[in-house]
């Protein structure tokens, strides 16, 4: 420490340390254990607070603002209830890998552990869905904790890291010295890859008589989508992706088969079975991407790279692992490729594409738009030519969250915003927050169902208070229809508690939080309306499409089934 | 397979609960576990004994490498290596046939009473689990007041070694 350091609090070192990992919005709500640090907040200029209006909608707009630009999103909120409010957007984040940091408010380190007002052990309750957490129960290591949680949340695999401060700690004074760069000497994530094992895959790859590469959200969140893009067209193999993955390589190319798993596509799913050689990118091998285990890819051998070793042979046994930063283990390899005298079996490769041509012209994404009752995927359709593929579109989950998947075709990385891992209904209008913030002239959509968005509803006054003009599409069944679907396959119809008796009128809802509401039920309405709500710029549009109510979506590899033993869709469904 | 995998951590709390929370979260046994600070007190060493299928232990040791407190690990059991555990043991000796007994069995197990009451004997053992297991059952039952084990520890044979 320096002479010249200048005394601070608590609350300033922390906001300091903000300002000097060029943190530009924070999300918070403020409460008692957090009261020095929002006075500070109060007489600075450096970071702009985003007030939410529930502590879930912060994690999830920060979350948003970091998928959509990479940088990691930062959340403040109180102790006790604040805290735990937080937790379900920061399992969302750590399934997904999204850099944040949380930074929660604790009571005042002489009341820990006497259960105290708004006492909750947020260091224990957030450890199983956090990279790492942090209490900082001295005000000198304050500036070091907050370079930690941004080093260890933004580096190797991404994910939130929760920094807990009691407020004793945000009053004390220490000298600020923020370093520059950080050592861990317990943490320190491989980015090379081991050169023998890619030359090793790379001799493999060209080997391959019906390649398959198969890419994941890892190839978005390190950023290597131009070496995958690269890659991919070099070799001329086809390529799937993952619902975390869609957007690393454009989804209008030939080479593209769609997403694969559950509800991916014919081709894809069955090139994934048919497959000799797997090329697995910044992917898992999720349950729903890999279906029955014991039947994946059972003619693969499997080359696979990651940057995280424990999603290496977790579930699938894989025949080369490579451990290392895609964008890096890519670009070796595209450099050993074009070096190598083997080059890929063009004949094998013409007999594979046309298989694959067979597939696809099952075209097992058709559907019949028919003049009385809007068909979801109609919506999706338009809304993609409408808005040329290049809007940011947030998602909720369930059934709208596929037909995205299935219908926008994304060409750029970072432009899809879904809780694939953890499954959270009420994403995506927080996170849209987060995106639209960070992209104030882009085109923000929110596609969700009228269940997912009554679960942070509350944050279209978020909306107000910013003036963010994010467009809400709701494709209203008045089912929760993902549940509805499977009660309807698997449950014989019991439809057990999916029917939403007493759903609000959504115009009314808009109008009374100071927004534009639009309900939409007629088939030939949707394009106009969605023209009409897309070009208003300045206000937030809530859209409320009434659909189908019995549409599923296919095609479907049940829970437990092979990719080649897909579920197409009534009217799809091959003799 | 059962394994005994040595780990070097950061000696902060929460370290252990850590470890701890990754094997109940992810399904994992923990046959024992044993934990102390090392030369360097900012290192603790932690000796963990758990079974699984090579799978399991290969995502063990992978899931252990992940927390950002580990800094090295060993599973010990991929090489040679030593392995002892601690044991305190108190029984009731009401007889002297009971006493003598007691002090055969003991000394057969090259363990050693520590301490004497009216009718009571502490003993304390070291020696591999495997040992230890067998010492209890040459005791008859009704004798055991209490067993107290330190579960196992664990160091390389030979010049390999575990440490920063």
């Amino acid at each position: 420490m320096n002479e010249a350091d200048e005394m601070m609090t608590g609350a300033d070192i922390l906001i300091n340390a903000l300002a000097a990992e060029g943190v530009e919005y924070v999300f918070g709500y403020p409460g008692g254990a957090v009261l020095h640090i929002y006075d500070a907040m109060f007489k600075q200029r450096k970071i702009q607070h985003i007030l939410v209006r529930h502590e879930q909608g912060a994690t999830h707009a920060a979350d948003g603002y970091a998928r959509a630009t990479g940088k990691p999103g930062v959340v403040l909120v109180t102790s006790g209830p604040g805290a735990t409010n937080a937790i379900t957007g920061i399992a969302t984040a750590y399934l997904d890998s999204t850099p944040l940091v949380v930074i929660t408010g604790q009571v005042p380190i002489p009341l820990i552990g006497n259960d105290a007002f708004q006492e909750v052990d947020s260091v224990g309750i957030s450890r199983p869905c956090v990279k790492h957490n942090f209490l900082v129960k001295d005000v000198n290591e304050l500036a070091n904790t907050i370079k930690k949680a941004f080093y260890i949340a933004t580096t190797g695999r991404p994910g939130p890291v929760l920094i807990d401060i009691p407020k004793d700690i945000t009053a004390l004074s220490a000298p600020f010295e923020y370093p520059d760069t950080i050592e861990m000497r317990s943490y320190k994530p491989v980015l090379n890859g081991h050169l023998g094992q890619i030359r090793r895959a790379v001799d493999l790859i060209l080997s391959a008589k019906r390649p398959m590469i198969y890419s994941g959200g890892g190839v978005i969140l390190g950023n290597a989508s131009q070496e995958l893009t690269e890659f991919t067209r070099l070799l001329g193999y086809p390529i799937t992706q993952t619902l975390m993955g869609l957007g690393a390589y454009p989804g209008t190319d030939q080479q593209f088969l769609g997403m694969l798993g559950m509800h991916g596509t014919y081709e894809a799913n069955l090139a994934m079975h048919d497959c000799d050689v797997l090329i697995a990118i910044g992917a898992r091998f999720d349950d729903r991407v890999t279906g029955e285990l014991e039947k994946f890819c059972p003619y693969a051998k499997i080359v696979h790279v990651d940057i995280d070793p424990a999603s290496i042979s977790k579930t699938v046994k894989v025949d080369i692992p490579i451990v290392g930063a895609v964008d890096r283990v890519l670009g070796e390899m595209i450099q050993l490729i074009k070096e190598s005298e083997q080059q890929p079996d063009s004949e094998a490769l013409a007999t594979w594409w046309k298989q694959i041509n067979i597939w696809r012209a099952n075209n097992c994404l058709h559907y019949e738009q028919k003049p009385s009752l809007i068909k979801p995927q109609f919506v999706l359709e338009k809304l993609y030519e409408i808005t040329k593929g290049d809007a940011f579109i947030t998602s909720d989950v369930g059934q709208h969250q596929m037909f995205v998947a299935q219908f926008y075709k994304f060409t750029q990385p970072r432009r899809w915003i879904n809780s694939g891992g953890l499954g959270t209904m009420g994403f995506g209008l927080p996170a849209a927050i987060g995106v639209q913030l960070a992209y104030p002239d882009e085109t923000v959509v929110c596609v969700t169902g009228e269940a997912s968005i009554q679960m942070c509803i509350q944050e279209l006054s978020t909306c107000k208070q910013f003036d963010l003009p994010i467009k809400i599409v709701t494709l209203n069944n008045g089912y929760m229809g993902m549940v509805r679907q499977w009660q309807e396959m698997f449950y014989d119809k019991r439809y057990s508690h999916t029917y939403l008796e007493a759903l609000p009128d959504f115009m009314k809802l808009a109008d009374s939080y100071g927004h534009i509401g639009m309900q939409i039920s007629k088939p030939s309405d949707v394009e106009g309306a969605l023209k009409e709500g897309l070009a208003i710029k300045d206000r937030l549009v809530f859209m409320d499409f009434i659909i189908d109510p019995d549409t599923n979506v296919f095609p479907m590899v049940a829970a437990g089934k092979a990719h080649n033993d897909m579920m197409l869709s009534p009217e799809r469904e091959i003799a | 397979m059962r394994h005994t995998i040595s780990i070097l951590l950061e000696n902060e709390s929460g370290a252990l609960s850590r470890v701890a929370g990754l094997f109940s979260a992810r399904g994992y046994n923990i046959e024992s576990l044993t934990v102390a600070p090392t030369e360097d007190p900012s290192i603790s060493r932690m000796t963990l004994v758990t079974r699984g299928s090579d799978d399991v232990i290969e995502q063990i040791t992978k899931q252990l490498n992940k927390l950002i407190d580990v800094i090295q690990l060993i599973d010990l059991t991929e090489g040679k290596h030593i392995e002892r555990e601690f044991l305190l043991m108190k029984v009731n000796v009401s007889t002297a046939d009971q006493r003598d007994e007691i002090k055969r069995i003991v000394d057969i197990f090259r363990g050693r009473i520590v301490d004497v009451g009216d009718a009571n004997y502490t003993i304390e053992m070291t020696g591999t689990a495997d040992k230890l297991d067998a010492f209890i059952k040459g005791i008859e039952p009704a004798q055991i007041v209490e067993v107290v084990r330190s579960g196992v520890l664990g160091i390389a044979r030979g010049s390999k070694s575990l440490r920063v």
